[in-house]
């Protein structure tokens, strides 16, 4: 964090939501910041080699895109949790995992093309061993779905 | 919107690594066997269909300095839940929030992602919400270890080579 001049916090605010729809996209962030294509360039190979972005892209909304998704929570004794953790990772829809404090320890997200496919991963998690209850928390409605960070 | 075969190529090729040179999009459409004009024309269709949320980076939060995240899960009045939700949309601390099923021993039904600096700014975020909202019943779940953190890959049976 120490290391981001006040010319890289800049540019990450601006390109976490404005890479521009157009041939020469990082030519007008530069115009944008004050700077030469080449300057944000660089600049954004050195932040993102050095594990600042996450990615760059864009972003899709899943339900939109046709797929199903939810958030499930499992209890497991703690030693339990990096296996059940391992295997859970092998599906491809799981997107996030998170070991967390309470009751229920692992929290998961999964997206699949369909509902029958949700069940079937979820039945092969429910009977992974040490997991003893499983609850899946489908959204109803989403209000904000926004990562962005001031800095 | 229906979704062809090209939007579905589009979209599993969008998911690579978005290249850091001059003209992006040439070489992307180069790669699907399409053209530049054509690329940014779906691009920008997803975009007016919200197919596409967003264009751009998403930062690692641990990297640039947000530490601590905590999943806060709230036992809302149902007749209040849109009315609370914009209350927890305003602060620009909560990421994500969604009103989700209850389940028999879990009550819950509305969910904000808070990220801060510290967890006690987590803590202290989400007293100011429950009190803004008239809230006493929810739970802070602290995370204590990442074991996946991902990008969806989605339509892979059209990523091609």
């Amino acid at each position: 964090m120490r290391m981001l001049t006040d010319f890289d916090k800049h540019l990450l605010n601006y390109i976490q939501t404005n890479l521009p729809l157009t041939s020469r996209p990082f030519a007008e962030v530069a115009k944008e910041l004050g700077t030469d294509e080449t300057t944000v360039l660089e600049r954004l190979a050195w932040l993102k080699s050095h594990g600042y972005i996450r990615r760059i892209g864009p972003f899709f909304d899943s339900a939109r895109l046709g797929y199903v998704s939810t958030l499930a929570a499992l209890k497991a004794p703690p030693e339990c949790i990096p296996a059940i953790a391992a295997a859970i990772n092998r599906y491809p829809g799981i997107t996030h995992n998170y070991e967390r404090e309470g009751e229920y320890n692992l929290w998961f997200t999964l997206l699949t093309a369909d509902q029958n496919q949700q069940e079937k991963i979820l039945d092969e998690i429910r009977a992974m061993p040490g997991v003893s209850k499983l609850l899946s928390l489908p959204a109803i409605k989403k209000y904000k779905v926004s990562v962005e960070f001031q800095l | 919107m229906h979704l062809d075969e090209l939007d579905k190529r589009i979209i599993a090729a969008m998911q690579e690594d978005f290249p850091l040179i001059a003209e992006p999009y040439q070489q992307l459409a180069k790669k699907i066997g399409i053209t530049e004009e054509e690329l940014l024309l779906r691009l920008n269709n997803f975009r007016q269909g919200g197919q596409m949320r967003k264009l751009g980076a998403v930062l690692r939060h641990r990297e640039v300095g947000y530490n601590a995240n905590a999943l806060c899960a709230w036992l809302v009045p149902e007749n209040r839940i849109d009315e609370i939700s914009r209350i927890m949309v305003d602060n620009p601390a909560v990421t994500h929030c969604y009103a989700r099923v209850t389940c028999p021993d879990w009550p819950y039904n509305l969910y904000t992602m808070i990220h801060a600096r510290t967890r006690d700014d987590c803590h202290n975020i989400a007293g100011t919400l429950a009190e803004l909202a008239g809230l006493n019943q929810y739970i802070m779940l602290y995370s204590t270890h990442e074991w996946k953190k991902a990008s969806m890959r989605y339509f892979p049976e059209y990523a091609d080579s």
